[in-house]
């Protein structure tokens, strides 16, 4: 891995993770533009609201895209599945359960991240291999365990995910604060700092006494547990557990992850960037939905704008 | 997948002993024997020519997605639009190859031209494959819609006759797998031409001072790997005499798989066409194997990722080392 030499013309450039916000800025003042800047703090307050989903997701896949290159996890979609038809039918609908629930959702999703990382770790297969079998496995086990059953989820749950003080969501604000959490982790932490460290030069990190399979080892952890925290939420969100809802997170998280700011080759991470590109894809997936354009249309615009941001938003390496 | 150039092991392999470095190949072939066995023995009528034939139809379209996979992964890259591309054109060929057969190329033509700038495009910004490639199967599902907004159409009758033909002795799927296999053995990794775009992506600073265009090799390989894809939409969509957008994304995991079940590596421009070949003739029959034993239809794709694992596993116990 070659490490850029630090250029005069990079210091003035921005860093990665503002390319989600800027995207998104721009999306929403046309839209404004367009609209005579009518229903803008609606349509940015659901984009936010739908933004919580990606972002845990994508906070998970960031944590192991950054642990190095060729590290991913294609399980998400299968872990939110699961996860959220266990922690539906552990609750039942009762409120009193819903620490139950939530415990159930991070321990299930912390160890199916946990045999993700044991298959690549013993298999020496390629994480998205290894995390690809896993994900048709757990798939398996959702289908058995969940099939057509739908269990309502617990009235607080419902309530608490549109619960607005002020106006302002309360789930969305403490999404951001555990954003900021993460935050934290990456850039002020030993772990953190490993991590980084690992996914830009794993030799050199293992020399300098890292633990390298360790840290690796809590990526996928991560990524597993928030995988099924975004299964719990989405659940109580939707009114339930269902087949194909985590289907369209597989291609989210990745892109979130990588829009806002983590590098693919590894040892970049940004935990408000995710936020950029987040509110950036659901605020195209609004305005395309509102302009009464076809399916057709809008799978074109949101893969012709990643195509776009991607082109601006990757420093130019050699 | 980009940090991996400076890395000169792909090109001089050390020397191994026998079984290791024969490993990849036959691993697959025993992988296919072991699950033709269990076939032939569940269903003995299935060892005649008319049982293979409908045994095996499902895994010609997968077959040239794999091998449009492989081309990808020689690069060092992965096509996670394979899937939405292969369903793509069995769009156009269910509505325009009939109808309008000028318009109906053109557009089969010109999306081969797009996929070789994606791949010039991201070798030139030196752009994440995964993402670009992402970026585009929204692209070729939303086109897919605009094409044919609902599942449907007509393929047309010369397309829809061809898996209709029945070859004396040999059943057509096997016919189309063997000669796939020959053309690619020959071509990619017999041939000088096939040596240097392997060489493109195992080691793209060699190539580079041997005097080759890597960004042309590059292009070149996205466009076979688009005509590969193309074979595989047309395949489908004479097996389904018509198209649909949503019709194959499962073909873009199951090539992937394909690929690295015959013995593909993700660095250093390591793969193989016959291995390729029978990994996704395995995984049509995994399929069927897992009907036949009863087992319930929720736990069929465990089983396939179990299976994944266990050959994995396999590989890696009796060759010794990475993939």
């Amino acid at each position: 891995m070659s490490v850029a030499p630090a250029r005069a013309a990079r210091r003035l450039s921005l860093p990665p993770s503002a390319y989600g916000f800027i995207a998104a800025a721009l999306l929403w003042g046309g839209t404004m533009l367009l609209s005579d800047g009518r229903g803008g703090i609606e349509m940015l307050s659901v984009a936010l609201s739908f933004s919580i989903f990606s972002v845990a997701v994508g906070t998970g896949q960031m944590f192991v895209i950054a642990s190095g290159p060729g590290n991913i996890d294609l399980s998400c979609p299968a872990v939110i599945t699961l996860c959220a038809y266990v922690s539906m039918n552990l609750m039942g609908g009762a409120d009193g359960m819903l620490p139950v629930g939530l415990i159930a959702a991070l321990v299930l999703g912390g160890v199916i991240g946990l045999v993700n990382y044991g298959l690549v770790r013993a298999l020496k297969i390629p994480p998205i291999i290894a995390t690809l079998a896993a994900s048709f496995v757990v798939t398996s086990l959702a289908m058995w365990y969940g099939g057509e059953s739908t269990v309502r989820p617990p009235q607080a749950l419902s309530d608490f995910m549109i619960w607005r003080v002020g106006g302002v969501q309360v789930a969305l604000i403490l999404a951001l604060i555990g954003s900021g959490v993460v935050h934290l982790v990456l850039h002020r932490t030993v772990y953190g700092r490993s991590l980084l460290a690992l996914g830009q030069n794993a030799r050199a990190a293992q020399l300098a006494g890292i633990r390298v399979g360790f840290v690796r080892m809590t990526a996928y952890a991560v990524s597993g547990m928030m995988a099924g925290l975004c299964g719990f939420l989405l659940a109580g969100f939707t009114g339930g557990a269902a087949l194909n809802m985590g289907e369209a997170y597989l291609m989210e998280s990745v892109a979130v992850a990588v829009l806002g700011g983590t590098s693919v080759a590894g040892g970049r991470a940004s935990a408000f960037g995710i936020w950029g590109a987040a509110l950036f894809l659901s605020l195209l997936v609004t305005l395309l939905n509102s302009t009464g354009l076809g399916a057709g249309a809008r799978y074109l615009f949101t893969g012709l704008t990643i195509l776009v941001v991607i082109f601006f938003a990757t420093e130019r390496r050699k | 997948m980009t940090a991996v150039t400076d890395v000169p092991t792909a090109a001089t392999p050390a020397r191994k002993p026998a079984l290791a470095r024969l490993a990849p190949i036959l691993l697959p072939i025993a992988i296919l024997v072991v699950i033709l066995g269990i076939v032939f023995w569940m269903r003995p009528i299935a060892m005649s020519y008319f049982g293979l034939t409908l045994m095996l139809k499902l895994s010609v379209p997968l077959i040239f997605a794999a091998l449009s996979q492989m081309l990808i992964i020689s690069q060092g890259d992965l096509d996670l639009s394979t899937g939405a591309y292969v369903g793509f054109v069995t769009c156009v060929s269910a509505v325009y190859l009939g109808s309008d057969p000028a318009l109906g190329w053109a557009i089969i033509a010109g999306s081969v031209v797009l996929q070789g700038l994606v791949g010039l495009f991201t070798w030139l910004r030196r752009l994440p494959s995964i993402v670009v490639t992402l970026g585009m199967s929204f692209v070729w599902l939303g086109l897919a819609l605009f094409v044919l907004p609902t599942p449907g159409g007509q393929a047309p009758n010369w397309l829809t006759a061809i898996p209709q033909w029945r070859p004396p002795y040999v059943p057509l799927p096997i016919v189309v797998a063997i000669l796939a296999i020959l053309v690619f053995e020959v071509t990619l990794m017999r041939s000088a031409a096939g040596a240097v775009l392997r060489g493109a992506g195992g080691n793209p600073a060699a190539v580079t001072r041997a005097g080759w265009s890597v960004a042309g090799l590059r292009t070149a390989a996205y466009v076979l790997a688009a005509i590969c894809a193309v074979f595989s939409g047309l395949a489908l969509s004479a097996l389904t005499t018509s198209g649909a957008p949503n019709i194959a994304p499962a073909y873009t995991l199951l090539s992937i798989a394909s690929v690295i079940l015959g013995g593909g590596a993700f660095i250093g421009g390591i793969v193989s066409p016959f291995g390729t070949v029978i990994g996704a003739v395995t995984l049509t029959l995994v399929s069927s194997v897992l009907t036949f034993v009863n087992v319930p239809s929720v736990w069929q794709i465990g089983a396939q990722g179990a299976l994944l694992v266990v050959v994995l596993l396999a590989r890696g116990l009796v060759s010794g080392d990475r993939t």
